[in-house]
């Protein structure tokens, strides 16, 4: 229990050092966005007067953090000038669609390098072993843009994926099972690209882990008591091996973050993307604290959901965590 | 010895294809920003030796594009006219290496313009500004980088050597940084950066901005290497006779970690020279009429252009044989400093 504490602080430590960041990062900006406000006609001078007092403009900065961690808090993630409304609920929404693809496109991922990576590891320079390595290598020059951009122009030039955009004109008149197909249609292309850019990074790695543990003694010397070769695998080595792939989860939970922006930009998926990059381009700043605060915390409550599956499945860390 | 050449092999073909982007000048036919209006978004020509009759030519040739009859997109080639090609020949003005004034081009032709890549809204030649944007780009990659390592390697050194308070500190903040999605890290350092710059200062915000995000790692490989060095007895000896801090940093410690630094930047590189193609592409880098791989991509975003004009994601294209060199690079580096390894007698296999 004391490992999932720690872990637990250590999470907190990470979202608290985010917000102090992203808050830093709004405290350096030459001038006051307010400044900007001012020559829009749109905004009325009680919304800037109102803002500035909600912000704390005037006081110095420990104090203006405090006020503005309390306004988190409270879900109050400030206000966009853009689209004239509070941040939070326009983040939810597309963070919503944002999270259905990388969700989708990590459990995809890890679905495939898993078996792919303990089998390349089992038959280690193999000839199956030695495909898997040269395709894996291949797929690891061509960067995500360079893979998104090439899956749409394939898409658009063969018509065998709707492009652009989260479900078809006249979606909600469809039965829920045609609802489902339209959106899975509309899925398929950017989960592919975010699949595709993190499947060789996560195959090498499960490769690696599995054939260490693949060469431990205690492996052997299953082998040699006549346990079936499956089972040696799946039940043992990678069992054992699970320790680094569990926190390389965390990580690729960043990186297909990371992809996902650019995937949703190139694809035009509502989803975060789309909005930050608006909201840099139009100076709509509360809008990217908010959005960047947000992939925070998904990433934090990713890699606490890894540090639970870890103690779940690594009885080294529950033995080594109840004696410290 | 193997792997001597196998580091040998990766970093002549870097060597040489930074040269060819270095030397965009005398590869590119023309300069990247001379429009021809009458000619938007041509495809890439095709290069005979052989014409219309059957002939075969010593010397190649094209043949220059027409609309086909009754077509406003549809081009096709005018045979009657072959137009040869002239290698090392005289052309538009560019600098060498930006210094050395020069008019000789690889290739060029007289009485019409030769397109192999083909040629972008403005009718301006597609190969020659993808040259002339790798500049852009790899230079904004190396720059970002180099401002990474310098961070990266202070930062580590100072949290290594002097430990305690500043050491956690230090670290801390690194691992936020790691963990930190590094687009939106990206995003969000450039959201509160001035937007509407000029070309040059564009540029640096870039290079700024990419050189800014990626410190914690070298950061943290730096430190650990410190750590192990700073209790080795040449350094207790050198401290012993009286060195001073920054003399033993400087001259014992750095050189220590120069391995883990120079692995650090074959991969740190081409991640960077990406980060500056996502941000140009999005609109956030460098601007127009600079040419930049990203923002030549940046037209594909124009759906009518993604459909019709397959060849303006030949810049995308370029920057795969980077990855790959550098990527091959990297893991010489690693192998040569052993700082990283499975051999390949570590497998097991089912007998």
């Amino acid at each position: 229990m004391r490992y999932l504490l720690r872990r637990t602080r250590h999470a907190v430590f990470l979202l608290f050092g985010a917000s102090l960041l992203t808050f830093l990062f709004s405290a350096l900006t030459p001038g006051s966005y307010f400044d900007e406000m001012r020559l829009n006609p749109q905004i009325a001078p009680e919304t800037i007067a109102a803002l500035r007092a909600q912000y704390q403009l005037d006081r110095p900065l420990p104090v203006r953090y405090l006020h503005w961690l309390n306004a988190v808090a409270h879900g109050k993630l400030g206000f966009s000038f853009a689209y004239n409304s509070p941040v939070a609920p326009l983040l939810w929404v597309r963070a919503q669609n944002t999270l259905l693809l990388t969700v989708t496109a990590t459990l995809l991922a890890w679905a495939l390098a898993l078996p792919l990576g303990v089998w390349s590891a089992a038959r280690f320079g193999g000839p199956p072993d030695r495909v898997l390595s040269w395709t894996t290598a291949a797929l690891l020059v061509v960067p995500d843009l360079v893979l998104a951009l090439g899956l749409l122009i394939l898409a658009v030039r063969t018509g065998w994926f709707p492009t652009g955009g989260m479900v078809s004109v006249g979606f909600e008149e469809l039965s829920p099972l045609q609802k489902f197909r339209d959106l899975a249609l509309h899925m398929a292309l950017p989960v592919f690209a975010l699949v595709l850019a993190a499947l060789p990074m996560l195959v090498r790695h499960v490769r690696a882990s599995v054939a260490e543990v693949l060469n431990a003694a205690f492996l052997r010397a299953a082998r040699s008591h006549g346990i079936p070769h499956a089972k040696l695998i799946f039940g043992y080595a990678l069992r054992a091996a699970a320790n680094p792939l569990i926190s390389l989860f965390g990580f690729s939970l960043g990186t297909l973050l990371s992809g996902s922006l650019l995937v949703e930009v190139v694809m035009s998926w509502p989803g975060l993307g789309p909005l930050l990059l608006e909201a840099i381009l139009a100076r709509d700043l509360y809008v990217v604290i908010g959005g960047v605060l947000l992939s925070m915390i998904f990433l934090v409550a990713g890699n606490l959901f890894a540090d639970v599956l870890l103690y779940w499945a690594d009885p080294r860390i529950r033995s080594t965590a109840s004696t410290e | 010895m193997k792997l001597r050449g196998k580091f040998t092999k990766w970093f002549v073909f870097l060597v040489l294809l930074h040269c060819v982007v270095a030397g965009a000048g005398f590869f590119a036919p023309y300069n990247p920003a001379e429009q021809d209006r009458q000619r938007p978004y041509l495809p890439p020509m095709r290069i005979h030796c052989m014409d219309a009759q059957g002939d075969l030519h010593l010397r190649p040739f094209f043949y220059p594009l027409r609309l086909r009859e009754g077509s406003f997109e549809q081009f096709e080639e005018d045979t009657g006219t072959a137009v040869p090609l002239y290698f090392f020949t005289r052309g538009a003005d560019y600098h060498l290496f930006g210094i050395v004034p020069s008019r000789l081009h690889l290739f060029g032709a007289a009485g019409a313009r030769i397109y192999v890549l083909g040629s972008d809204a403005y009718g301006r030649d597609q190969l020659s500004r993808i040259l002339f944007g790798g500049q852009v780009s790899l230079l904004a990659g190396l720059l970002g980088a180099g401002v990474t390592m310098l961070l990266g390697a202070v930062i580590g050194l100072a949290a290594g050597y002097y430990g305690g308070w500043r050491d956690d500190l230090l670290m801390r903040v690194a691992e936020l940084f790691l963990a930190l999605p590094w687009l939106y890290l990206l995003f969000a350092l450039r959201a509160f950066l001035p937007l509407s710059v000029g070309p040059l200062e564009a540029f640096l915000l870039v290079v700024v901005a990419i050189g800014l995000v990626g410190w914690a790692r070298p950061a943290r490989l730096v430190r650990g290497v410190v750590l192990t060095v700073k209790e080795r007895d040449f350094v207790r000896a050198a401290r012993g006779f009286g060195a001073s801090d920054i003399y033993l940093l400087r001259r014992h410690i750095l050189p220590e970690t120069a391995s883990v630094l120079l692995t650090q930047a074959a991969i740190l590189v081409p991640q960077f020279v990406l980060a500056e193609m996502t941000l140009s592409f999005l609109g956030l880098g460098v601007p127009e009429p600079m040419s930049s791989w990203g923002n030549l991509l940046a037209t594909l975003q124009q759906y009518s252009v993604l459909v019709s004009y397959w060849w303006m994601y030949l810049p995308a294209l370029a920057i795969v044989p980077f990855f790959l060199g550098y990527l091959g690079l990297a893991s010489a580096l690693q192998e040569r400093f052993d700082t990283y390894k499975i051999s390949e007698k570590s497998g097991w296999s089912r007998t």
